[in-house]
């Protein structure tokens, strides 16, 4: 049933307005000729040229990604093994200690998170730099994987897992050749969330990293607090825009595989 | 098998994310509650007593009877701890209030369009959570300024005849956190607002009740689930934001995550960055525990 067609057509037009009426305006002024921000004074492609010639951003993007990559293949790992254990093994022990620390990162807040990563990391004698940044976005990042790959884990149907049993697969192969092509959806899916949010963490980065580990959002929020420049708005545009073919291509592929 | 126990195999499959876990969550939140209970000194690290494993458990002792609940009593006494939580609890519930009144036609309309673009519609509705919250949050100081984009437009418009002061202050503090947050609380009302079936609906109507009565007393209640779960996801996070007051707040927008990060790196007073820390965590883990009860006690009722 569709209920009357203006009311609903115009709050959807309102509401995607407001969700994406910001970001148009900042990649639109991105190619802004004046350097003043919001202000038009003709088109021009300057400030993705500069952006190339600051080194010093060019490396925090280098380390966001490094980062983002090699955190998001650790979340992937413990966010399976934590789904498993949370969707097929039962009771045990410390259950409700497990569940909570899987899902209490979610909501709780990042400045108490990255403050009490810092901690230990300092009780602990060890260096903060790129390797703390990589514990302290796993960390978060898996309880996010966990959640992806759990939903999938409990839609799967178990009977094909035991019919492969039945023909004497052991779990290893039955893991391998069954489990394994269903999970595959999820899994691409946790990696890209976690790698997602391990780019775009400005605060557990912050109390995690040490001297010659500035991650990007560090960089663009230290630059962000002196004023809005068209560099920024070039960055957050070439940022979005990676982030908006990711996105396409994932939906292209699930189309794919729907249909 | 005994109760409780687990297979060699899945307790190794299970000794790993849980052993991360511990190390990289649990233990530095314990970590957090003892230091609480540490005097502020001024030394690496600015907190005292510190435990070695040199000490000896002798020596932990000696220390442990160091603790003192001094960082607390500081937080009752400091005006300014004590005004960033409700200013945070004010901040979050007015925003999450008005993102309810965004977020709930928005998610009415998409659930109410032809199935075959709904979840299209709803993709792009989530999308935004996708791009950098940094960079989303950036985006508005742009159009919040004294010369900025919504000041142009309304003086343009004749709308006002001097510029609007609104960055810097926490109504642009309340846009920022309504925007970024959005997509959280569009997402689970659609999901309870899909699931309803029409058939209720056109019962109601059949049995007299006009549109209005309908979604009062079908609608509105059949996705009530939906709205707790998009308020508390949005809530929680949202006391605890940084980054929003941090970048469009003023100097007197007075947020905790920013005293506690302002106590951490500025004034390095961990201890009572500590406390601040468990104090909030407490506030926080007390509406998700009665969440959870309730969601079971639902379930144990159908």
């Amino acid at each position: 049933m569709t209920t009357a067609r203006f009311p609903r057509v115009a709050t959807l037009v309102f509401g995607f307005a407001f969700l994406y009426a910001p970001i148009a305006l900042l990649v639109i002024y991105s190619f802004n000729a004046s350097k003043l921000v919001t202000v038009w004074a003709g088109f021009s492609t300057r400030w993705y040229a500069s952006l190339f010639s600051n080194t010093a951003l060019i490396a925090s993007a280098k380390i966001s990604l490094q980062v983002a990559a090699i955190s998001a293949i650790i979340a992937t790992f413990n966010g399976t093994l934590a789904a498993f254990a949370l969707e097929r093994f039962g009771a045990f022990r410390t259950r409700s200690v497990f569940v909570g620390a899987i899902y209490a990162p979610l909501v709780i807040p990042e400045v108490i998170l990255g403050l009490s990563l810092l901690l230990i990391f300092v009780a602990l004698g060890v260096d903060r730099g790129f390797w703390t940044i990589v514990a302290g976005h796993a960390t978060f990042t898996m309880c996010f994987a966990a959640v992806v790959i759990r939903a999938r884990l409990a839609g799967m149907d178990r009977s094909l897992e035991e019919a492969a049993m039945d023909l004497g697969a052991g779990p290893v192969m039955t893991f391998a050749r069954v489990v394994l092509p269903q999970l595959a959806p999820a899994l691409v899916s946790a990696w890209m969330l976690a790698f997602i949010l391990s780019l775009d963490d400005l605060v557990i980065a912050s109390f995690t990293s040490g001297p010659g580990s500035t991650t990007l959002p560090m960089r663009i929020y230290s630059q962000v607090r002196l004023g809005v420049t068209p560099e920024i708005n070039a960055m957050s545009s070439l940022l979005l825009a990676a982030v908006g073919l990711a996105l396409l291509i994932s939906a292209i592929a699930s189309r794919k595989r729907d249909s | 098998m005994p109760r409780g126990g687990l297979a060699r195999g899945r307790l190794s499959a299970l000794a790993i994310p849980y052993g991360w876990l511990a190390l990289f969550f649990l233990a530095p939140l314990a970590l957090v509650a003892k230091i609480s209970l540490s005097k502020s000194i001024i030394a690496q690290p600015p907190y005292e007593p510190a435990f070695r494993a040199s000490d000896g458990l002798a020596g932990w002792l000696e220390k442990a009877r160091m603790f003192s609940v001094a960082a607390y009593r500081g937080l009752g006494e400091d005006p300014l701890y004590l005004e960033s939580y409700l200013s945070s609890l004010a901040i979050a519930g007015v925003s999450t209030l008005l993102a309810l009144l965004v977020a709930y036609p928005l998610a009415l309309a998409i659930a109410r369009s032809d199935p075959k673009r709904r979840s299209l519609l709803i993709a792009l509705a989530v999308a935004p959570f996708w791009t950098s919250f940094l960079i989303r949050v950036y985006a508005w100081i742009a159009i919040l300024k004294d010369e900025g984009f919504l000041n142009h437009a309304l003086m343009a418009l004749g709308l006002i005849d001097a510029p609007l002061t609104i960055y810097a202050t926490n109504v642009a503090v309340v846009i920022g956190i309504v925007y970024s947050y959005l997509p959280f609380v569009v997402l689970p009302i659609y999901n309870s607002l899909e699931k309803q079936d029409a058939a209720l609906r056109e019962a109601a109507a059949d049995l007299g009740a006009g549109p209005l009565a309908t979604f009062w007393k079908v609608t509105l209640p059949l996705s009530a689930p939906g709205v707790i779960a998009g308020a508390l996801l949005m809530f929680i996070p949202a006391v605890g934001e940084f980054v929003i007051p941090d970048l469009l707040g003023g100097s007197d927008t007075i947020m905790i995550g920013r005293t506690m990060w302002n106590d951490f790196f500025e004034n390095r007073d961990w201890p009572a960055a500590s406390a601040g820390a468990i104090v909030l965590l407490i506030l926080l883990v007390g509406p998700i525990v009665w969440f959870e009860r309730r969601q079971t006690k639902g379930q144990g009722a159908q």
